[in-house]
């Protein structure tokens, strides 16, 4: 299929809409009514032909214009693209991996020629055609992990594996649910997650990274993680948590079901051959309320999550204020129905 | 007494322990303020370590009060700085002359324990040859998330940003790169709306 790329903006005037193709194929992450923390990976498996999960990255009608959205940003704060210089060889896995699986999967848009050392990458929505050495830095405008991740959704961490623990020494980080790469580079598999409440208690970050660290090549996993935002504004990050933060205050009754958007993270691990790092893409949907309620089960469900949720991991989530006005909003698509198991449309 | 028991907090938060002499042909002791105590308590127990020790120290609003005392402990070396910007040149001096084997003690506020550290990394030193004891004041560095400027010495949350101007409450986060805690502005949901601030662990 040929997919049609949206000219739109997730910032300022907002202007990012979901078609009815992108409504119906939106990861929504919730299996069950309700929800709590817990080591939810599976292995990264082509699932659904058109659902998110079928490719290893997913392209969708959001493409170019998340990628202008990401230019923008870097433009104005550089520091959202970090990497130690331990790092430069896992950002050429990276690239050869994403390089690799979009050529292979959406052969209509990228392509990969590849005579040795010599490759000549085309990605064609985006107007590139480039020839470079791979392995030399001085053949790319930019390092190699920005460089592919100036061409890819979502977020990237690269992280390090060393001393039994995973280090983010790499990433790129302009589509975030405010945490600062700037801040956590460097920092460790406990140290990052350090603020999440609740976790640590229950033991999930334990047998997370105790599962990481045997990730093997070839096997790559992912896991949903979610939160709510206010506007589709991808750049939710602390950094300039003083300038959007005020939105929260703009939703009314009226519009809170076009205002709050229900916002996805696909999380996938990929071991990384030649550094033995692990690349972490974080790619973040984003849906409106009145949108993500025109598929029933995904309506009644979310009012159920959104209720029931415990204070502390609402306030953690950033929508603890307008929690009342949402549940409110919520609980007219609720009529009390049993919702069918799992995570998909009836 | 110049200890403080900190509350238990999250990861990412570093905890300290108490110097103990090590076995070495070399050690580096680097303190500020009170953390001249942490040293005075170790030549006390370990009078024969001092011959063998580089002492930076930077007194701080403790004026004269430990110099005397230190230069009495009989140091190889004494050095006594305006600043850790001031010291700063002869700390990674130290660092880049030492041999393997150098033990490195740290000693005092937060800010200075974690300055003097990340030039212990960056010289290549592991985090098994640095002992860290805090004494004194848990005023902190932070960092601004928004501007990215660091604040020294930090006793109030919330506080305002001596680079940007906002408002900003301390977190328990912490960087040990920036060796700074995190600084995120307070009143961005309700502008204008800042709490009274309070001392960090009242």
């Amino acid at each position: 299929m040929t997919i049609q790329f949206n000219d739109e903006t997730f910032y300022d005037d907002y202007t990012f809409r979901n078609s009815e193709w992108a409504i119906r194929r939106f990861p929504f992450p919730f299996h069950e009514d309700s929800y709590m923390y817990s080591v939810n990976l599976e292995p990264h498996l082509s699932l659904r032909p058109g659902s998110v999960f079928e490719k290893t990255f997913d392209v969708d009608e959001h493409y170019v214009s998340e990628m202008r959205d990401r230019a923008r940003v870097l433009a104005e704060d550089p520091l959202r693209c970090q990497s130690l210089p331990h790092m430069t060889l896992a950002g050429w896995d990276l690239l050869e991996l994403i390089m690799d699986a979009k050529a292979r999967e959406y052969p209509d848009l990228f392509e990969l020629h590849r005579d040795g050392d010599r490759w000549h990458w085309i990605n064609k929505p985006l107007g590139i055609d480039q020839t470079f050495t791979f392995l030399d830095e001085t053949t790319l405008p930019c390092g190699p992990m920005e460089y592919i991740t100036r061409q890819a959704q979502g977020d990237f961490a690269l992280l390090d594996h060393r001393d039994d623990n995973l280090w983010m020494d790499a990433g790129m980080v302009t589509t975030q649910a405010d945490w600062s790469l700037d801040f956590d580079i460097g920092m460790n598999f406990y140290e990052w997650h350090a603020p999440v409440p609740k976790a640590h208690e229950m033991g999930v970050f334990q047998r997370a990274l105790k599962f990481l660290l045997n990730l093997q090549q070839g096997a790559p996993v992912r896991r949903l993680n979610w939160t709510m935002t206010v506007n589709p504004l991808l750049d939710t990050s602390p950094e300039n948590y003083h300038k959007w933060g005020v939105q929260k205050t703009s939703v009314t009754p009226e519009n809170v079901g076009s205002k709050y958007h229900l916002r996805v993270e696909l999380q996938t691990l990929f071991r990384l051959p030649r550094s033995n790092a692990l690349a972490f893409p974080i790619r973040c949907y984003l849906i409106r309320l009145e949108d993500l309620a025109t598929v029933p089960k995904w309506g009644r469900r979310l009012h159920r999550v959104l209720r029931d949720l415990p204070e502390e991991l609402a306030t953690y989530k950033g929508f603890i204020r307008n929690r009342p006005m949402i549940v409110d909003y919520l609980s007219q698509f609720d009529d009390g129905a049993e919702t069918s198991p799992g995570i998909w449309p009836d | 007494m110049s200890r403080f028991q900190f509350p238990k907090s999250i990861q990412s938060r570093p905890v300290y322990g108490t110097l103990s002499a090590r076995t070495g042909k070399a050690h580096l002791m680097v303190a500020d303020a009170e953390g001249a105590e942490a040293i005075l308590d170790l030549a006390a127990a370990e009078p024969a370590l001092m011959a063998r020790v580089h002492v930076i120290y930077i007194p701080k609003d403790t004026g004269t009060t430990y110099v005397e005392r230190l230069r009495a402990a009989a140091p190889a070396q004494l050095y006594v700085g305006p600043s850790f910007a001031a010291a700063q040149p002869r700390l990674r001096k130290a660092l880049a002359d030492a041999h393997m084997g150098l033990q490195i003690y740290l000693a005092g506020t937060e800010g200075l324990i974690g300055l003097a550290m990340q030039d212990a990394i960056a010289a290549g030193f592991p985090d098994g040859a640095i002992q860290t004891e805090h004494r004194g004041s848990v005023a902190r560095r932070v960092q601004c998330v928004h501007c990215k400027g660091i604040t020294e010495d930090v006793s109030q949350s919330p506080f305002v940003c001596a680079h940007c101007g906002l408002n900003l409450f301390v977190r328990d986060h912490y960087s040990r790169r920036h060796a700074a805690f995190q600084g995120v502005c307070i009143d961005a949901e309700d502008p204008g709306e800042v709490p009274a601030s309070e001392g960090l662990y009242q």
